[in-house]
């Protein structure tokens, strides 16, 4: 892809606005994750209510491109019950941002959000659920998306 | 545009693959030499031939390849010690690379001489490679880790160092000559006379001092110096470690091996002379030799032309990138204070994403945290993009750099 495809208005205004950028006070899940490779770093916070994702907030720093994606993903998953949060995919993800054909490097930087909610997911049902069904197919997927 | 000290279309006849396309039909513009030089056919040939026409071991064999190929690595150590001017050719040690020979140092020399509650004193703009090796010691030993903080000019307070250095247990302060980050050129000078009158042994990490400037290591009075050859037009997986005898002779050996031994007996080992004792193991013989071209050919060129070429140059690119509006520089304005490095952020673009910008046209800059987190977090910056100098960079590349920025200008509508 070619930068003027990559940088459009809708990474750019995710970029400079994000949506639910900050903390949640008592968060049910907390989740970070960094980047070594160029250090984008990125911190999510999410509660749950009736097994639902009741509200998220995330903090980091980082390429336009993977704060662009942290914050659409949670736009994403907001009032999302657990269910549909664990479908949310890859290409769900660059779909929505307008992303095809990334070089690997990019790619990396497009989906640490998603990475972050899902080991998040993976953590809360086996430590706070002890549900252990579906948690290593979760873990698989987040280890699988770098 | 000024003419350079250095004839620098035929040096750029020499490195084929500057004569590369990249992004389909963008000429190579390639501005990361803080990370590593390209190489000139010389060198790619020397070690061509070595596998050609010398390939064996060294060192034991008696036979007519293995006297041509020793022969040929040991010059290499003559021609290293000329060219940062040591003496003693045994003090000259081949590792795989400035960080290995700083992990040869906190291992063989830290282990034996850093106790409790000792102090290793390093600075903020450090390259992660002389700052881990010393967490390492300090936290196995229980001693404790220092730094020398930087002013909002990107330079040393070296007053800080006057603090530890009162103490009384401070074993080492080890300090880059050359910031790969800011650029900034360290007064050497002032810190290893501070340290010898305290009694304090010195190591520098000269990675990317020597490959741009003068260095004169005997009567510089430090007690380590290290560097690596691939930053200097030669390969990669070779550096030096250069040590004073007597230190050298004190210290335990780091790798145990062939090569380093004298006699070896089923429970006991007695070492053999200096280098040996510290080059265990085959070591990267085609490389070693292919570096001797390398210093040859910066010798040719004389490295105070080597570093009037890149101030010039670095003169150029500052006051290019200083018009640009948003544009925050980083490091020393004094160009004399500075070698061919410049870091910068643009604006609210992610270098990152500047770095993917500039690519398309063919220009190649680093942009992340460059080995020098430590230094991120007192900048108060997540990274920096990072263009950096060689002799076969000109004037006309900084424009296609300037002009690429441009077009990351009008992307983020800035």
């Amino acid at each position: 892809m070619s930068s003027a495809d990559i940088y459009r208005e809708i990474i750019l205004d995710y970029y400079r606005n994000p949506r639910n950028f900050g903390k949640l006070e008592n968060p049910d899940i907390v989740k970070r994750d960094s980047n070594p490779l160029c250090g984008d770093e990125l911190e999510m916070h999410i509660n749950i209510k009736d097994n639902k994702v009741a509200d998220v907030k995330y903090t980091g720093k980082g390429c336009a491109i993977s704060q662009a994606s942290a914050s659409l993903l949670t736009e994403m998953m907001m009032g999302k019950d657990f269910d549909e949060v664990k479908k949310l995919s890859k290409e769900d993800i660059l779909e929505n941002l307008g992303l095809t054909e990334l070089g690997p490097t990019r790619l990396k930087c497009a989906l640490l959000s998603l990475k972050v909610l899902k080991y998040g997911i993976y953590s809360y049902l086996i430590e706070k659920l002890k549900d252990t069904s579906s948690a290593d197919k979760i873990k698989k997927e987040a280890s699988g998306l770098f | 545009m000024q003419a350079s000290i250095l004839n620098v279309e035929k040096i750029r006849k020499d490195f084929p693959i500057l004569q590369r396309k990249v992004r389909e039909d963008k000429p190579l513009v390639y501005l990361d030499n803080a990370s590593t030089s390209q190489k000139p056919i010389q060198v790619i040939d020397a070690i061509r031939n070595y596998y050609l026409n010398q390939n064996s071991n060294i060192h034991r064999a008696v036979y007519a390849l293995a006297e041509e190929a020793t022969s040929s690595f040991e010059a290499t150590r003559d021609k290293v010690a000329k060219f940062v001017n040591v003496k003693n050719r045994e003090e000259i040690i081949f590792t795989r690379g400035t960080t290995e020979a700083i992990n040869l140092v906190a291992y063989a020399w830290g282990r034996k001489n850093v106790e409790k509650d000792d102090i290793i004193v390093t600075t903020e703009y450090e390259h992660h490679s002389n700052i881990v090796p010393w967490q390492l010691l300090t936290k196995e030993k229980g001693a404790k880790l220092e730094y020398i903080g930087i002013d909002d000019n990107g330079e040393l307070i070296l007053d800080q160092l006057d603090k530890y250095l009162e103490t009384g247990r401070v074993k080492l302060v080890t300090f880059s000559q050359m910031s790969n980050v800011l650029g900034t050129i360290t007064d050497t000078n002032k810190i290893i006379a501070k340290c010898k009158k305290a009694g304090v042994k010195t190591l520098i990490d000269g990675a990317q001092s020597v490959p741009h400037m003068q260095v004169d290591i005997d009567n510089m009075g430090c007690d380590f110096f290290t560097f690596s050859a691939h930053k200097m037009l030669g390969p990669t997986g070779v550096g030096i470690l250069w040590a004073r005898k007597e230190i050298l002779e004190e210290m335990p050996p780091f790798h145990g091996g062939g090569d380093m031994i004298r006699e070896v007996h089923k429970y006991e080992t007695t070492w053999n002379d200096l280098p040996y004792k510290f080059e265990a193991g085959t070591p990267n013989i085609a490389d070693v030799i292919g570096f001797a071209t390398a210093i040859d050919y910066l010798s040719q060129l004389g490295m105070l032309s080597v570093r009037e070429h890149e101030s010039q140059l670095t003169k150029y690119a500052l006051e290019q990138l200083s018009k640009i509006d948003k544009m925050k520089i980083y490091g020393p304005t004094d160009i004399s204070k500075r070698g061919g490095v410049i870091s910068f952020n643009y604006a609210d673009i992610h270098p990152h994403d500047l770095a993917s910008i500039v690519d398309e046209d063919g220009v190649a800059i680093r942009s992340g945290h460059h080995c020098a987190q430590v230094l991120m977090e007192r900048l108060d910056v997540a990274a920096t993009s990072r263009a950096s100098f060689y002799i076969y960079n000109t004037e006309q590349e900084v424009d296609v750099l300037i002009k690429a920025l441009n077009h990351a200008k009008e992307l983020f509508k800035i």
